[in-house]
């Protein structure tokens, strides 16, 4: 299968977007496009099941076309099993971000034009293995956040977007510096061709920095992490969706991808300055939620806590961390995408996101409050839900590093679970259970959209919650070959 | 022998044939404003057609014209450049008593430059810059009611000839030390003696006035504001191109024993001129100054890129400006047509601009992004590639300050996207009903600035007229 095909459906689906007229047309046209790439995606799901288990090599479906010779450019794509993992996860997304905005009356066809460029961008990325194409994609994705975020925010939506599209272009700046120091010094872009070289330690030692801070400012890498709440508490439903559930994966991945595979000696000389930051990412962000009294940024902080997990397994480098950190960003993907549809459906009815406004949904529109419930569960590390799978894999994985600091780190971590808990908890019970809010009485339920919406990211996490060894299948060979990269280079 | 001078001088040709049309047209019988608008618009088109045809290389009139296949490509970005100022300035020419002198004044300016971009002599290359400035100095007084216009025609012309005063001093000491002004003999004759190094750095000085490189670009701003924004945009892309690749040819022909003077000289300058850029352009409210200290900010980058002179350096240089032509024009067309239309050219009259106006907002949108540098336009692999050429291996402290700077860039970029899509305004400018011709020249416009960083053979094609040469 062509996997230029990923880039071209979404960017064909923005193109008929613009000959739309009114929101039906779009909607439907954007759903038919977020359905092609779902199906496509579980096309390539079987595909490369089949070929992988007939012993196919570390990247599938490659293809490899020249595109600026003189400086050595190649449009490189191809995927393995992380890859995979995450156009998954993009593709569940972006189709329930699209049923979720299915009632935007304002400039609907640009809308759903920037969501489609959006996800044209994830994917794009994910699929790259050529660090021009992915930066490429990784700054075609960060734009239309912007303009969405500006235009169909809410509260101080203007500030939220310029700093949200600053910082993030900040990151790439950094990234930017990071891959023109590799290409230098192995007078290539590709990731394939680099991972088979050495990289002198100097050199890895000044650019693993920028690489791994630039991809760190996407997934919300302590102290960068301030755009975060901002940035998602400020967007539409479906802009959060994305930002949170898919944009912040560009960064884990990029950390993964870029910095950890082919900068494997800086990853172990920078690994505790790593581990401390994200320790203190997952603390600092799971005590900064318990503040918060607006269910976005609740969702926004808890954000900054669990992708501290990712970080945190992908500087503990073992396999299972790192298996673990992969985990973690697909998991939290799905769950944060659901939360944030729930808190949007709550806030299409009710117009506050204030808890102390809410109470005893649940009497009123029970299909909305349980999804909030399941995705608070799933926050929390419920065993069922892909967050347990998830967390419990990176802490297992960390307390396998035999350093005694680490270990302390790892610890602290955990300890994080039960603060989650505490604010989790109290969301739930103050927002949906409780006496019920007299104005509330009229509310409806979801409309099918939602519900399908919902459906589609519940049955992602509950899938991975129950079944993990199907992802873990997919994930596994393809991290044990960058482990076993930085393994050896150690040796 | 003589059809060989008609085929190689053919562009010049072209255009001289123009301005004598021009002329007998404005002999003859009043005409309207329309005809002649029309006329120049097919006969820049067919210009610019004939630019891609029967190139060939040459050298004439013992070296002082040379020309081959690369040197036919940049005149034909300013002819392409000509042609959509033409057709943007419609609505602004459409109500003047003189089209025809501003005609004649910008092919005069831009036959200057032809001869500039062809010289194979130092003499020849002042004489061309000589003649693509003087006539600019009148076009920039165009509008003959406002006393800014004025005020900028005389500083433009001040600056000029100051700047032209130091090339010709330059070029002076340059034929006292070698005895020649030929470029294929120069590179020979220059030694890192004390006296050439002062010739090389008033040359540079000369050069840097005319693209408005920081500390040398006190005049850009003022005469953006005053001259007529046809005029500004033809200063900005046309006029800057063309010193940019006169500039390329001389310095890596003339000066290459000097490379290792130059690239540190250029460090530095490129470094200035683009953070000053940056700072001051986030200041402006004045649409025009504003785009004139993004446009010095650009320059910066192009700099960058010259800095290190390899074949993608050049590469990347001209197809950088290739990629401003498309991008800066867009920018410059909307002011334009919205300046000729209301007469507002603020950045705050701009909210609420996409309510009313969403075309021509889209337009103005993507031109901006790709000045900034944002893909999928075509202006983040010009920066890309201008940084990657230009930083060569080990110069990363320029590249980590250039990255830098883009995110600064990027910031009074979004300042107006934001001011256009969304700022309240109560009284959003009016809708403005955008004429056939400007719109060609943005669908020419938005069309490059979308197709040409993805599109790669462009790139390759560039390179390869380079590496060919």
């Amino acid at each position: 299968m062509n996997l230029t095909l990923l880039i071209i459906v979404p960017f064909l689906t923005a193109i008929a977007v613009l000959f739309c007229k009114g929101l039906k047309q779009v909607r439907t046209v954007s759903l038919a496009g977020a359905a092609v790439q779902l199906a496509l995606v579980v096309f390539l799901l079987i595909a490369y099941w089949q070929q992988h288990t007939s012993g196919g090599s570390q990247f599938l479906f490659e293809s490899n076309v020249m595109w600026f010779k003189p400086l050595n450019i190649n449009y490189h794509v191809g995927i393995d099993g992380i890859s995979l993992a995450m156009i998954t996860l993009t593709a569940l997304v972006v189709l329930a971000g699209t049923l979720v905005s299915w009632s935007t009356e304002k400039l609907s066809k640009e809308f759903f034009f920037l969501l489609a460029l959006l996800s044209m961008g994830a994917y794009g990325f994910f699929i790259s293995l050529d660090l021009f194409t992915m930066f490429f994609f990784l700054e075609v994705a960060v734009v239309p956040k912007f303009l969405l975020i500006g235009i169909w925010g809410s509260g101080k939506k203007e500030y939220s977007a310029m700093k949200l599209a600053l910082m993030l272009m900040a990151g790439s700046a950094l990234v930017f510096v990071g891959l023109a120091g590799i290409y230098f010094q192995a007078n290539s872009f590709d990731v394939i061709q680099i991972a088979g070289m050495h990289i002198p330690l100097s050199v890895q030692k000044t650019f693993f920095p920028f690489a791994f801070i630039g991809f760190g400012i996407f997934t919300a890498l302590f102290p960068f992490h301030t755009w975060v709440p901002d940035g998602h508490s400020s967007a539409p439903t479906a802009a959060s969706m994305f930002l949170a559930g898919i944009s912040m994966k560009l960064g884990g991945y990029g950390c993964l991808r870029v910095a950890t595979y082919l900068m494997p000696d800086a990853a172990h000389s920078y690994a505790w300055i790593i581990i401390l930051l994200a320790t203190i990412a997952i603390i600092y962000g799971a005590f900064a939620t318990m503040m918060q009294t607006d269910l976005k940024y609740i969702n926004a902080y808890s954000s900054v806590s669990h992708c501290g997990f990712v970080l945190l397994g992908i500087g503990m480098l073992t396999k299972t961390s790192v298996n673990g950190a992969v985990l973690q960003m697909v998991s939290h993907g799905l769950m944060t995408a659901l939360f944030f549809a729930a808190i949007g459906m709550i806030y299409s009815r009710t117009h506050t996101r204030q808890i102390a406004q809410l109470g005893g949904l649940l009497k009123v529109t029970p299909f909305i409050s349980t999804v909030f419930t399941i995705a608070g569960l799933c926050s929390l590390g419920l065993p069922g839900f892909s967050g347990f799978v998830a967390e419990m894999t990176v802490f297992m994985g960390s307390w396998q590093n035999p350093d005694a600091w680490y270990r302390f780190a790892t610890i602290l971590a955990c300890a994080s679970i039960v603060v989650t808990a505490v604010y989790i908890l109290r969301a739930t019970g103050r927002s949906i259970m409780g006496p019920l809010n007299a104005s509330y009485n009229q509310l409806t339920d979801a409309s099918w959209n939602e519900k399908l919406a919902a459906g589609v990211l519940i049955t992602g996490i509950v899938i991975m919650g129950v079944a993990p060894f199907l992802i873990t299948k997919l994930i596994a060979p393809s991290t044990d070959v960058i482990m076993n990269k930085v393994l050896t280079m150690v040796k | 022998m003589w059809t060989d001078f008609l085929i190689l001088m053919k562009q010049e040709m072209a255009v001289i044939a123009m301005i004598f049309i021009l002329l007998f047209m404005k002999l003859g019988r009043d005409r309207s404003n329309e005809s002649f608008m029309n006329t120049m618009n097919v006969l820049l088109l067919l210009n610019l057609i004939l630019g891609f045809v029967f190139n060939h290389e040459g050298i004439l009139f013992n070296e002082m014209f040379r020309t081959s296949r690369l040197i036919a490509f940049e005149k034909n970005i300013l002819n392409l450049a000509m042609l959509i100022i033409s057709l943007q300035s419609y609505s602004w020419l459409k109500t003047n008593k003189h089209v025809p002198e501003f005609y004649i004044l910008m092919l005069s300016s831009l036959l200057g430059m032809f001869f500039m971009i062809s010289s194979g002599n130092l003499l020849m290359f002042y004489l061309g810059l000589e003649m693509s400035t003087i006539p600019l100095a009148a076009a920039a007084n165009f509008d003959l009611t406002k006393r800014r216009s004025s005020e900028g025609a005389m500083k433009l012309i001040f600056s000029s000839a100051f700047s032209s005063a130091c090339l010709l001093f330059g070029i002076s000491m340059l034929y006292g030390t070698t005895g020649t002004l030929v470029f294929s003999e120069l590179p020979h004759l220059i030694n890192n003696n004390p006296l050439q190094l002062f010739a090389f750095i008033l040359i540079i000085a000369g050069f840097a006035f005319k693209i408005s490189v920081v500390p040398f670009h006190l005049w850009t701003a003022d005469v953006y504001e005053g001259a007529p924004v046809a005029v500004t945009s033809f200063l900005s892309v046309v006029s800057k191109g063309a010193v940019l690749f006169a500039f390329v040819s001389v310095l890596y022909t003339v000066f290459s024993p000097l490379a290792k003077v130059w690239y540190n000289m250029l460090f530095i300058l490129s470094l200035l001129t683009i953070i000053t850029g940056n700072l001051f352009a986030i200041r402006q409210e004045n649409f025009k100054r504003f785009l004139a200290f993004s446009s010095i900010a650009q320059v910066g980058f192009i700099l960058v890129g010259i800095s290190r002179s390899s074949d993608i350096s050049t590469t990347s240089v001209i197809y950088f400006v290739l990629i401003y032509v498309f991008s800066n024009l867009a920018a410059f067309g909307v002011v334009s047509l919205v300046t000729a239309v209301t007469g507002k050219e603020n950045i705050s009259d701009y909210k609420g601009f996409y309510k009313t106006n969403p075309g021509l907002s889209w337009v103005l949108t993507i031109a901006l992004f790709s000045l900034a540098g944002v893909p999928p336009t075509a202006g983040f692999f010009g920066k890309f590639f201008l940084l990657i050429a230009g930083a060569g291996k080990g110069n990363y402290v320029l590249i980590s300050i250039a990255a830098v700077n883009i995110v600064i860039s990027l910031y009074y970029y979004l300042r107006v996207v934001k001011a256009i899509f969304m700022d309240a305004n109560p009284t959003p400018l009016p809708s403005i009903r955008t004429p056939l011709m400007p719109k060609l020249a943005f669908i020419v416009c938005v069309a490059g600035a979308v197709t040409i960083g993805v599109v790669s053979p462009v790139y390759d094609y560039i390179y390869s007229l380079i590496v060919l040469r």
